[in-house]
């Protein structure tokens, strides 16, 4: 009797069933088959992966300079590197999800109903918490720092936590394929369905304590971007000289730091039925699923915003870089931003309209619904007359950015129509949802995070990506996203549910047709991003923009070098205008030396963020598979961590002034000879990082 | 102690000998910790408001009447109350006093109340469960287990924090990192007197003011 006591001590409920491999030896058919080649591919990418590194060496450097560094430009770089790994995933599976239901008519298609149903469950969790969650935030790491003037983040240790607790809450999804399986209760994980009646299995465990993870990462990264905000701006950069980029970031935090709890709470409380016995969602014993739902959305409408804000800012950034004009209506952007923050807080019910409300509050909330499409347009009426009379250049981020406005406005439209509860009992939990959501969260988000991208590579990598995969690129995302999502317009209108695992009406079978093809357009445009990067880092020598201003830009984030120094600013700018930058050069006041450089003090690496993070990840492992050893053990590394890293005092190192002087001075005699480059010409090999300023 | 300086700003932190640089990072590290006050404050927020809707929801199982202990509570109220006030005394030893035993002492004070709080509030508990009055029993009982447990977790926390900073004291003296963690101790340990006293309010006041519970 002692041996599976002892087994089930040392590994909970795991047992070989829980690896897809056996499952598809087992079973061989292709659902099973597909799972194991999924499972492959993380097992396999993570020992080559591995083994490349060990190849070229490269563990001392990635240990010392990236993974333990609390410089805010390489987090923000990871963050950003995660974001786009899960994208990949996430995106594979989004043509799997089409290619079945494609294949699903009036037959089973190729991928079971459980199977099927994990599917859209990462697709969305990752889309939201590890693709686009990591990806905004790594955005803003990199950027606002140097937006304001200064040096890093308010806090650079708990900045390291948040990452690492985002990369331990992304290691927690991958894990999932290799063993046992996910929740197929959808990213919204509604009880009673995920509660342990009904999903006995690790899926709704792994689904909880990934989400929790990240959602502890994004209160962290909340409060230390608002605080950065609040409290590190350069002297005289009050808040409406600030970037607009920046406004955007400060409204994401406020809305991290009020919006994660309620998630926060859902999912602890859903842990708390599955794991104590409590009754708070299950459908006996006075359970109330409708207080998920509410908490849930009490976090999922912020959410939307929390996700879509900065990618406003990012389009500010570029429509006025690229159209060389002042950024039309600021004050009015800036009002939108938080007006739109504010109204976030107000919508939650319009996600479940249907669920038993009075027609009275259904109607209350439509109404606040559709309000947000003023601020909205506000938005998009500013980045047309920033535009106007403006000398565009035609970049991919711009690009991106003029499909992002036409494609919003649609996806607006079809917002308002949601918004009208009548209307949406009729089309409530069919593709035309689902058209909608992504017709919002395409342009609004990744559009956005792209294109923020590509403006921003040069700057952190001091070489241009290539313009015309980047345009080929962009040119499949948007074209994609029209053949994909439109026809889901059609088809939900029609009637079709969503999440549908088998299509019983053969009219539907040309515009699945479309959307398939749809959404292998869009894994085009995912290689090709890819390509492009491959191709840039490859011909990088030929596209250096050291001096740092490739675009003619006007932030202060361009008045330095790129890449920029670990301590961003020789000496903390001061700050005069709006678009300090920009006029700098006008009065030919920029790249100009300093009179007396000081000591630079800067955070030393830490391991703490690393272990802390991975360490609660390992605790989520050991709570999913009800490994209690594991749990103890990893719960207390995290404690002690903490508690040790507290009593540390050696945490900050000195930059020597001669070191910064050597560094500046061997930039400016760059500036000095480089050859300035027009704006017609800056995307040719010409471009050295210096704009031709003709005003 | 009249000059109106930056060393001012917040109260129980002598800093006068620092540099400005320092000053302007305890601005900012005060300051984070009140915004994540703030989204702490959330999470009890909604606790309450799931407490609020669970009152009903009884399933036949006892309610606040049957199994609340007013007196208790009341005790503990007093204890946690007490708690504040002798960590009001750490802060202005903090501020005033350079003798570190007196600190250390009032420190030690607070935790002892805090382990008492704790002590009260699990033999509650473990009476309820011994009459079957389970989180498991009903959504009224799990509302009520997570709500109070959730507080007792953070008292915990609390606890154990310090317990780190006395540590902390005796080791590192009391240079900046010390101080401004004990500023934010501070706000933590009162935060929780004031999430007591709704729970109070909330919780055990309204149990006994409706007969049964009510609905």
């Amino acid at each position: 009797m002692t041996g599976p006591t002892i087994t089930g001590f040392l590994l909970g409920s795991l047992s070989w069933g829980a690896l897809p491999f056996v499952r598809a030896w087992r079973e061989p058919n292709i659902s099973e088959i597909i799972g194991a080649g999924a499972g492959s591919i993380v097992v396999i990418g993570a020992v080559v992966t591995i083994a490349l590194i060990t190849w070229l060496q490269a563990w001392e450097y990635l240990w010392t300079q990236w993974f333990t560094s609390l410089d805010h430009k390489k987090i923000g770089i990871m963050y950003i590197v995660i974001a786009l790994v899960m994208l990949s995933r996430a995106l594979i599976e989004a043509v799997l999800i089409r290619s079945q239901q494609a294949a699903a008519i009036n037959g089973p298609g190729f991928v079971e109903p459980g199977h099927f149903a994990q599917l859209f469950s990462t697709h969305g969790s990752i889309m939201i918490f590890f693709m686009a969650m990591p990806f905004l935030t790594g955005m803003v790491n990199y950027v606002v720092p140097l937006q304001i003037g200064a040096r890093d983040m308010a806090f650079p240790y708990l900045n390291s936590v948040g990452l690492w607790l985002t990369a331990g809450g992304s290691g927690l999804m991958m894990a999932s394929l290799v063993v046992g399986e996910f929740s197929t209760g959808g990213w919204s994980g509604y009880p009673p369905y995920t509660e342990l009646n009904f999903s006995g299995g690790p899926g709704p465990d792994y689904w909880i304590w990934a989400i929790t993870l990240a959602s502890i990462g994004s209160t962290t990264a909340g409060i230390n971007i608002a605080c950065t905000i609040y409290k590190f701006r350069a002297p005289g950069m009050t808040f409406l000289r600030m970037p607009l980029f920046c406004w955007t970031a400060v409204c994401t935090a406020i809305l991290m730091i009020f919006a994660m709890p309620p998630l926060t709470v859902a999912t602890a409380l859903l842990a708390a039925d599955r794991y104590l016995g409590t009754h708070f969602f299950t459908d006996d014993l006075g359970g109330n699923m409708m207080n998920y739902v509410n908490l849930f959305w009490l976090f999922g409408h912020p959410e939307v915003y929390i996700v879509v804000l900065p990618s406003f800012g990012v389009y500010s950034e570029v429509v006025s870089a690229f159209s060389s004009k002042e950024l039309y209506g600021y004050k009015s952007l800036v009002i939108a931003t938080m007006a739109i923050g504010v109204l976030s807080f107000t919508v939650w019910l319009h996600h479940f309209f249907t669920m038993g409300q009075s027609a009275d509050i259904n109607a209350v909330f439509g109404i606040a619904t559709m309000a947000i499409a003023i601020p909205t347009g506000v938005k998009i009426y500013d980045w047309i007359f920033t535009m106007f009379r403006g000398e565009v250049r035609f970049t991919p981020p711009m690009v991106l950015s003029l499909a992002f406005m036409v494609t919003f406005v649609l996806g607006g439209f079809t917002g308002v129509i949601l918004a009208t509860p009548p209307l949406n009992y009729m089309v409530h939990n069919t593709l035309f949802v689902v058209a909608h959501f992504h017709n919002m969260l395409i342009p609004g988000t990744l559009y956005g995070l792209l294109a923020g991208y590509m403006y921003w590579f040069p700057k952190a990598f001091g070489f241009r990506l290539n313009e015309r995969l980047g345009w080929i690129s962009a040119g499949c995302w948007i074209t994609g996203f029209y053949l994909a999502f439109f026809p889901l317009y059609v088809l939900g209108a029609s009637g079709m549910a969503r999440r549908t695992h088998e299509v019983f009406d053969p009219a539907f079978r040309p515009w699945l047709y479309v959307a398939l093809f749809g959404a292998f357009v869009l894994f085009t445009a995912l290689v090709t991003l890819f390509v492009q990067l491959f191709v840039s880092i490859r011909d990088r020598h030929a596209n250096m923009v050291a001096v740092g201003d490739p675009w003619d830009a006007r932030g202060l984030e361009w008045s330095v070098a790129a890449p920029p120094p670990e301590w961003n600013f020789a000496v903390i700018p001061q700050v005069e205008s709006r678009d300090a930058f920009y006029w700098r050069k006008r009065n030919r006041e920029a790249y100009k030396p300093v009179d007396h450089y000081q000591d630079i003090e800067l955070p030393k690496p830490s391991a703490c963020g690393v272990i802390v993070g991975l360490s609660a990840a390992a605790c989520g492992f050991g709570l999913v598979w009800r490994i209690w050893w594991l749990v103890a053990l990893f719960g207390a590394v995290v404690v002690a961590t903490v508690i040790i890293r507290s009593f540390l005092r050696d945490v900050t190192r000195t930059i020597p002034a001669a070191e910064v002087e050597a560094f500046d001075r061997r930039w400016l005699a760059q500036a000095h000879y480089a050859k300035p480059v027009s704006r017609q010409r800056e995307m040719s090999r010409r471009n050295e990082g210096l704009a031709e300023w003709t005003a | 102690m009249d000059s109106v300086g930056p060393q001012l700003r917040h109260a129980g932190l002598n800093l006068e000998d620092d540099p400005r640089e320092s000053r302007h990072q305890v601005e900012s590290d005060v300051f984070g910790f009140w915004i994540f006050l703030m989204s702490d404050a959330v999470i009890f927020a909604l606790l309450f408001a799931l407490y609020g809707t669970m009152l009903g929801a009884r399933a036949g199982g006892p309610g606040p009447a049957d199994e609340f202990k007013i007196g208790s509570a009341f005790v503990e109220t007093l204890i946690l109350l007490t708690s504040s006030f002798t960590f009001g005394m750490t802060s202005l030893c903090l501020k005033r006093d350079h003798k570190p035993q007196r600190l250390t002492l009032w420190l030690a004070l607070t935790l002892l109340l805090g382990l008492a709080f704790l002590g009260m509030e699990i033999h509650d508990f473990v009476t309820m469960v011994s009459h079957g009055a389970t989180a498991s029993r009903s959504a009224f009982l799990s509302g009520f287990f997570v709500l109070v447990g959730v507080h007792g977790l953070h008292v915990t926390f609390g606890s154990l924090w310090i317990l780190v900073m006395v540590a902390q004291v005796a080791t590192l003296g009391r240079d900046a990192k010390v101080k401004i963690n004990l500023i934010r101790l501070s706000l933590f340990w009162h935060f929780l007197d004031v999430i007591w006293v709704a729970i109070f309010s909330v919780v055990y006041l309204q149990g006994l003011i409706v007969p049964g519970g009510g609905s």
